[in-house]
């Protein structure tokens, strides 16, 4: 055997690091192709209305640009996900701001510009929701409505039941009631939208920063009518994407692709920043409202909840979102009953889409400040009452899923708490804060996150890999799957070095492009490391056996043996080449009807803890210290696996103290670096990562997901400190000073809460014992 | 870049007599010196002025001076470099505190002292430390020069007492803060690359208890960089009592009018305003 040191697990270095830190990685606005010319995009000023007329202003010489509207569609005007309400170019009816209506290509950037603001759209203005409550208000205009809808306005609902929640009400000591809400969150990638798009008699082409290539794939297709084969996408070095390239390269990829065909030229749409900003998705904005029946000793005797989430004007991934986001409502907990009933609404804002964590950061951050609630209210510590309904391995979550593997959210929560100094610091705060105009405080999340496809999506994906040898006798995987900073690349590579016991600089990746690598399932969920990692192993296993059955390969060989083994299967057989396709584990089963089964087939788990401060003078909150300690599997790489969770607290910490989308009639008045406020690293702590492994047998070496999960634990984690610094209830992030300010100055605003009940008075129906 | 630069000119004349006279000639010119305010209008499409003259690299703006009774910094001295220079940091904390606050590094290294007072933003991080330190204000024109109290020079929101034509040539400072005790603090929307919210700035001469000189000056406040007068006259010559500093956050409160904007609400910066008011006059 060669490779002696493991390779899995070891910190490898970025595949394409060298290139990135050397500037030769080449991004889309590097590229430039004989002849191109540039798109941009016309959008609707207004929230909603009908079209009466496009005029086309003076001074612009018109005749010199590429014009294109929904007539020049030549397939479907849509841009596919779930459904097809979401059109390419709107014809008629306008649903959004920013919404696209008309394109336009020239040489010249900066005319472009100037005919874009030439463009003037007439409109009879329609009426418009711009928030859940206004959305699902009884006299709201009905802005959507469609077959595949529950009710007008509502994407889609999902009802999940487990045990019979009506009847713990009646014997509950407690029960506690709490709103909870979350705002919009831009994925700032560094990298704004950017596609070139090239369209001749053998079909159409488009090279893009992007997430997922076989998206845009289908939906050229769709929008083209033209056949799989006609279509081809390829993904470049993409500068970061956190779900915001998931769904919306379909749109820009269209664009450009019907600028090309009618130009004749390859055409380039890079959005600038402000454009970025306004006009793709973001985090839906969310609601969750618990009621909660609790024994006098902390037990979680049963639940409601109620989870609602702003999907913008149009399905694209709301339901996907909303399932996530429902599945992961109510934690890491044994509820003996719940109910969870769960609704997107439609807005007349910009599609909401996918953001790291993908619905579940929302719930999540209801569920561990309501248990904050819940603790306060009983009158035991937070510490205790997560103790006290924990999970456990032979228990079944929320949707009836056995827990098979052996966690310890206990042992979990005890380390965390020794790690952060929780107790000490508690103790001393509580000293310190009554004299001190700097009130200090630390607080925790427990939460999981479940790693790939819900339910019974990964079946449905039957996601494909390959491995091939190339000329060199050396192995380059081919998947779909994409690196966009978080290391697929380097990850898959390592999974397959080790695999095949050669060296990790011995093995290639190629680059995704739908004429060449098959379609391992789009880059998202939490899913690359152990899906598509899985399948890896499984093709490098295959690989090695086609070489043995061969009689090239011996049991045990050296890298170099490899190589020539390698070498003369592919002179005998003119290629060599495995694959690996998904197969579903046995014993996994999902009922999408009903929402039981097993959600997903394997967690990772989480205990996140905060330290803040917050000054009584400016009312800032900013988090001093955070210790983020997570159950992974295995650690595939110990510097990606930790920055992956540095560079997710940092994103939480932004949603929960700092990045708020000002929106106005739908219109984000904010989409500026300067006035969108994302923590820089003068605003960040020391972040503490810390890994336990309990490997999974549905990844590579035991890995699970981590991608999503630091982003659910620290919005709540920092509340729940800010809670226990100032004694009051912050109930919706992004938390912002002015939003504390308006609760600490005014004690009024405080008693008025209905959630601010003292243990004494809490528990409306109760059942006859005294706490 | 949602500008066609082809639609704007730039002329650098290479020296201060020359810019001066071509000032003299074309009330019309905009000076653009580190340009990280005129840039940025530029690349979001909102720079209206299209007719910019040079000051980058203009040597008889770009200086520091150390004189026995002033020091004189030259309007075109950059933040890098007024935080690097020995005697402002010894006798000047507040400027240099300031100074760091502005912008980014590359901000600092580009952007200078009198580009900063010209934009006249209400939110500047620097004025409010130069009105705390009573400085006065040099102006220069082919016509000749003037000398004002700094607190002069802001009219109004984005207005100043510049005549067509007129540069800021420099700033004086008075070399008799070492005894003064001085406090700034600025709330941004974050710790660094931020606007402030509000900022507060202030020095104060303290004899047997008693406030013997007191200038406040912040940002965010009003329309624009400003002297906080009426406080600064209920405070001086009176002992720092809870009573006083009562009516202090009063007056203050009543001569302030911050507004609602994308960054914050009036009420939030008065309130902090009053809030880091207290705080320097607690630590008196």
């Amino acid at each position: 055997m060669a490779a002696k040191e493991s390779i899995v697990g070891s910190p490898a270095l970025r595949y394409e690091g060298e290139a990135k830190v050397l500037g030769y990685a080449k991004y889309i606005d590097d590229l430039h192709f004989p002849q191109m010319i540039h798109g941009a995009t016309v959008r609707s000023k207004f929230p909603r209305g009908r079209i009466t007329a496009i005029r086309y202003g003076e001074g612009i010489p018109w005749d010199e640009f590429t014009i294109v509207t929904w007539k020049d569609i030549p397939g479907e005007n849509t841009i596919v996900h779930l459904l097809k309400d979401h059109p390419c170019l709107v014809q008629e009816i306008v649903n959004h701001p920013e919404e696209p209506i008309v394109l336009l290509a020239h040489p010249d950037k900066a005319l472009l510009r100037k005919a874009v603001d030439a463009v003037t759209i007439e409109y009879e203005p329609l009426p418009a929701v711009f928030t859940i409550e206004e959305s699902e208000a009884p006299d709201a205009p009905v802005i959507w409505n469609s077959e595949a809808g529950d009710s007008p306005n509502v994407f889609k609902t999902y009802l999940m039941e487990k045990g019979h929640v009506e009847d713990v009400w009646a014997t509950a000591d407690y029960i506690i009631e709490g709103e909870y809400s979350t705002g919009a969150q831009e994925q700032f990638y560094i990298e704004n939208n950017g596609v070139i798009a090239e369209y001749s008699e053998q079909g159409v082409t488009v090279w893009g920063s992007m997430q997922c290539p076989y998206y845009l794939h289908h939906a050229l297709q769709l929008a083209f009518g033209l056949p799989e084969q006609k279509c081809r996408v390829i993904q470049v070095e993409t500068g970061g994407a956190f779900g915001g390239k998931e769904d919306y390269p379909s749109v820009i990829g269209c664009h450009a692709a019907l600028l090309a065909m009618k130009s004749g030229r390859p055409v380039k749409m890079v959005y600038d920043r402000m454009e970025d900003m306004a006009a793709t998705t973001k985090r839906h904005p969310s609601r969750t409202r618990h009621r909660t029946a609790v024994s006098k000793d902390g037990k979680l005797l049963g639940g409601e909840i109620e989870f609602a989430i702003d999907g913008g004007a149009y399905v694209t991934l709301s339901p996907v979102v909303l399932s996530r986001g429902t599945i992961h409502a109510a934690g890491p907990y044994n509820w003996p009953h719940l109910r969870i009933r769960a609704k997107a609404v439609a807005t007349n804002c910009p599609p909401h889409g996918a953001f790291r964590g993908f619905g579940a950061p929302q719930s999540i951050f209801g569920l561990e400040r309501h248990m904050d609630l819940i603790a306060k209210t009983v009158g035991i510590t937070p510490e205790e009452l997560r103790r006290r309904n924990f999970l456990q391995p032979g228990g079944t979550t929320a949707t009836g899923q056995l827990i098979k593997d052996p966690i310890d959210l206990n042992g979990m929560l005890t380390r965390a708490l020794e790690e952060s100094g929780y107790h000490a610091k508690r103790a001393e705060f509580a000293k310190t804060n009554p004299t001190s105009p700097i009130k200090r405080g630390i607080g925790f999340a427990t939460f999981m996150h479940g790693a790939g496809f819900t339910g019974s999506g990964e079946r449905r994906l039957n996601s494909l890999v390959a491995i091939e040898v190339d000329d060199e006798g050396k192995p380059e995987i081919l998947v779909s799957s994409t690196e966009f900073g978080q290391g697929t690349n380097t990850i898959l590579c390592q999974v397959a070095a080790q695999t095949l016991h050669i060296s990790y600089k011995d093995v290639r990746i190629a680059q995704p492009d739908t004429d060449r690598v098959p379609n391992s399932g789009p880059t998202v969920a939490s899913r690359t490391a152990m899906i598509v990692g899985k399948l890896v192993e499984d093709a490098s296993h295959n690989l090695l056996t086609c070489m043995r059955a061969s009689g090239l390969l011996e049991e045990t060989y050296t890298p170099e043996q490899f190589c020539h083994a390698a070498l003369a299967y592919k002179q005998q057989h003119g290629e060599l080449r495995a694959t690996a396709r998904y197969q579903a584990p046995d014993d996994i089963f999902w009922d999408d009807d009903k929402y039981h089964g097993d959600a997903y087939p394997a967690y990772a788990w989480a205990v996140y803890v905060a330290e803040v401060a917050v000054d009584t003078r400016t009312y800032m909150a900013e988090v001093k210290n955070f210790w983020a300690l997570q159950e992974v599997g295995k650690v595939l790489n110990p510097v990606l696996a930790k920055g992956q969770v540095e560079g997710g607290v940092a994103q939480g910490i932004g949603y929960a103290i700092y990045e708020k989308c000002v929106w106005k009639d739908g219109v984000m008045a904010n989409n500026q670096m300067t006035n969108y406020i994302m923590p820089t690293s003068a605003d960040l702590p020391p972040i503490h990562v810390l890994f336990e492994e309990v490997p999974s047998i549905h990844g590579p070496f035991g890995a699970k997901g981590i991608g999503e999960l630091p982003m659910d634990g620290p919005a709540p984690a920092i509340l729940n400190a800010i809670e226990e610094a100032t004694g009051v209830r912050f109930n919706h992030c992004p938390l912002l000073p002015e939003d504390i300010f308006d609760k600490l100055a005014n004690p009024t605003l405080i008693s008025a809460d209905s959630s601010q009940l003292q243990p004494a008075v809490a528990g409306p129906v109760f059942s006859g014992t005294t706490p | 870049m949602r500008s066609d630069v082809r639609d704007y000119t730039l002329t650098a004349p290479g020296s201060l007599d020359a810019v001066l006279s071509a000032l003299a000639a074309n009330p019309r010119l905009t000076p653009i010196a580190g340009g990280t305010e005129l840039m940025v209008a530029l690349g979001v499409g909102r720079l209206g002025r299209h007719e910019l003259i040079s000051l980058d690299g203009l040597k008889e703006l770009r200086f520091i001076e150390e004189r026995p009774e002033t020091l004189i910094l030259g309007a075109g001295a950059t933040f890098t470099d007024i935080r690097r220079n020995a005697a402002i940091a010894r006798e000047f904390p507040l400027l240099a505190q300031t100074a760091s606050w502005t912008g980014s590094i590359a901000n600092q290294n580009r952007g200078t002292l009198g580009g900063n007072i010209a934009n006249a933003s209400p939110a500047a991080d620097n004025p409010p430390a130069l009105l705390a330190y009573d400085a006065s204000i040099e102006l220069v024109s082919a016509t000749g020069r003037r000398t004002l109290p700094y607190d002069e020079f802001h009219l109004g929101y984005k207005k100043t007492v510049l005549q067509p034509g007129e540069l800021i040539y420099a700033i004086h400072l008075p070399r008799r803060f070492a005894q003064h005790r001085q406090y700034v603090r600025k709330v941004g929307t974050r710790n660094a690359q931020a606007i402030a919210k509000i900022a507060l700035a202030a020095t104060a001469l303290i004899d047997e208890a008693m406030v013997r000189e007191i200038r406040l000056a912040g940002a965010s406040l009003i329309d624009r960089p400003v002297r906080l007068h009426a406080t600064e006259a209920l405070l001086l010559g009176k002992a720092i009592t809870p009573e006083l500093r009562t009516q202090a956050a009063a007056v203050l409160a009543s001569e302030i009018k911050p507004i609602d904007d994308i960054r914050s609400t009036a009420k939030y910066r008065i309130a902090v305003a009053c809030n880091l008011l207290d705080e320097f006059l607690l630590s008196l």
